[in-house]
């Protein structure tokens, strides 16, 4: 790190205006002044949804949602792809992985995720090469030094890092490295959140929009939320300040009736997104007609496929797992709460088996397991939150 | 994985395609800069400041926005564990070679 870094970290610790204590408390009060305006309380809250799973982890990490008192009540979307994989997926992968010639890669936040017949983790314990890595581009390095081995990357993430499978894929086909191959999990957000605001169950009065799925895809993808939902989103960033910003800011559209998708992260999300990303999406992926999500079950054209112009490096097409397979979704745990979490219907504490039958060190739904998950965040946090943001 | 981290870029490895040496925290890794090259070309990303997910960076952003993002990513507990997986992903490589 460099010293200028250094100094320059120094001096903002406690000047940054998005660390202001002062600045945290005034939108503490403008964001109370609205809920009563609205008339928010204990009883009828305002159902505000933070759709990533770094804004769930940031919110329990400053306690956020303790701050702003019992009128708003979050509700933790479906945006941490490791927890919405479902079983199906993850045994697909063990099916890939147990192969002889296989060298399996995988980002670490997989390794433990839970199929029927356990985790990677569990796997690479009983012999399978597997092996984790920082980026697809490093998987595409191991295929290119173990000539003789079929190295195949593990794919998951929102439109985040789907940029960086798409480009990796370009690469070897670019290079003509037929032994590297994508399984692609890839999921979009839009899909949930419309299926989450078509489920009558539902209740959602606005939505906190992820930072970096919209600095890849701009932030337009959410118009429908508006225009068909007539509900508010705001775009938002991971400091404590952005948050309670988007909150004020999304809180004012539903106490004014004017749905909108607003931008409170334009630092970083140009309002277009990103435009070689998109392109490099648009020239690998194409949608599948329906994808399986753990807890919300199959969602039309919210995950995408490789197109068949690039099938040799699909692992899906090379090894007849899958979907190629004609395999349908498997099933969750017995007991298992995670899909009524995922909806926001049920708190993680109450699950019968948070905390007990499900740990971070032992998790049995895929929301214990990242960090990103409702239920680790619930259990990392539980009993030790700060009541201010800058203690 | 998803929230990424902020790195600087300190040299250009290949101009087609872009990609460069980017110095996260101290680590150098190598990292694909297509996201982020401009008609300027990949040589005017040399110094600067970029938000690197999973070995692709993904935008230019300013100094203090990068000191910004650190500060959160280490408090959030999420800087060691990306620093923590480039370093593993890199010794795993060299083992094999």
């Amino acid at each position: 790190m460099s010293n200028r870094m250094e100094s320059g970290r120094e001096g903002m610790r406690f000047t940054d205006e998005f660390r202001d204590p002062a600045k945290a408390k005034s939108l503490v009060s403008a964001i109370r002044a609205v809920l009563d305006e609205i008339g928010a309380t204990a009883g009828n809250p305002v159902h505000v949804m933070e759709i990533c799973g770094g804004h769930t982890h940031a919110i329990f990490r400053y306690g956020i949602d303790r701050m702003l008192g019992p009128g708003i009540e979050f509700l933790h979307g479906p945006g941490c792809p490791v927890c919405v994989l479902p079983m199906s997926r993850v045994d697909d992968c063990l099916e890939i992985a147990e192969r002889e010639e296989v060298i399996f890669a995988t980002f670490g936040d997989a390794m433990r995720v839970p199929g029927t017949r356990g985790s990677l983790a569990d796997a690479k314990a009983r012999g399978a090469d597997v092996r984790m890595v920082y980026s697809p581009l490093d998987a595409l390095e191991l295929a290119r030094r173990n000539p003789d081995r079929e190295v195949v990357f593990f794919g998951l993430g929102f439109e985040t890092t789907m940029p960086s499978t798409a480009l990796t894929v370009l690469q070897a086909a670019r290079e003509g490295i037929g032994n590297f191959s994508l399984f692609c999990n890839h999921i979009l957000v839009p899909p949930p959140i419309r299926a989450l605001l078509q489920d009558p169950d539902m209740r959602i009065d606005g939505f906190i929009g992820p930072g970096h799925v919209s600095m890849v895809t701009g932030i337009h993808i959410y118009d429908f939320i508006a225009e068909e939902f007539g509900r508010p989103v705001t775009v938002s960033g991971f400091e404590p300040i952005d948050l309670m910003q988007s909150v004020l800011m999304v809180l004012e559209d539903i106490r004014d009736g004017t749905p909108r998708i607003r931008n409170q992260y334009a630092r970083v999300v140009p309002e277009h997104g990103n435009r070689a990303a998109l392109a490099a999406i648009d020239r690998v992926f194409t949608p599948r007609e329906a994808f399986d999500w753990r807890g919300l079950g199959e969602i039309d054209r919210s995950g995408v496929k490789i197109r068949p112009e690039f099938a040799p490096w699909d692992a899906e097409e090379k090894f007849g797992v899958g979907y190629a397979a004609g395999k349908s979704s498997g099933r969750e745990p017995e007991g298992c709460m995670c899909g009524e979490v995922v909806k926001g219907m049920m708190k993680p504490t109450e699950c019968p088996m948070f905390g007990t039958l499900c740990t971070p060190e032992n998790p049995m739904g895929a929301l214990m397991v990242s960090s990103e998950g409702a239920c680790a965040a619930y259990h990392l946090y539980a009993g030790l939150r700060p009541e201010e943001v800058v203690s | 994985m998803c929230l990424g981290i902020p790195g600087r870029v300190v040299e250009i490895t290949s101009e087609d395609p872009p990609a460069g040496i980017v110095d996260v925290s101290g680590v150098r890794r190598r990292v694909d800069l297509s996201c982020t090259v401009t008609s300027e070309g990949v040589a005017a990303l040399v110094g600067k400041w970029v938000l690197v997910h999973v070995g692709f960076a993904m935008s230019v952003i300013d100094e203090n926005e990068a000191a910004r993002t650190l500060a959160a990513l280490e408090e959030l507990g999420e800087a060691m564990e990306e620093i923590e997986a480039m370093h593993r992903s890199a010794a795993m490589l060299e083992g094999t070679e």
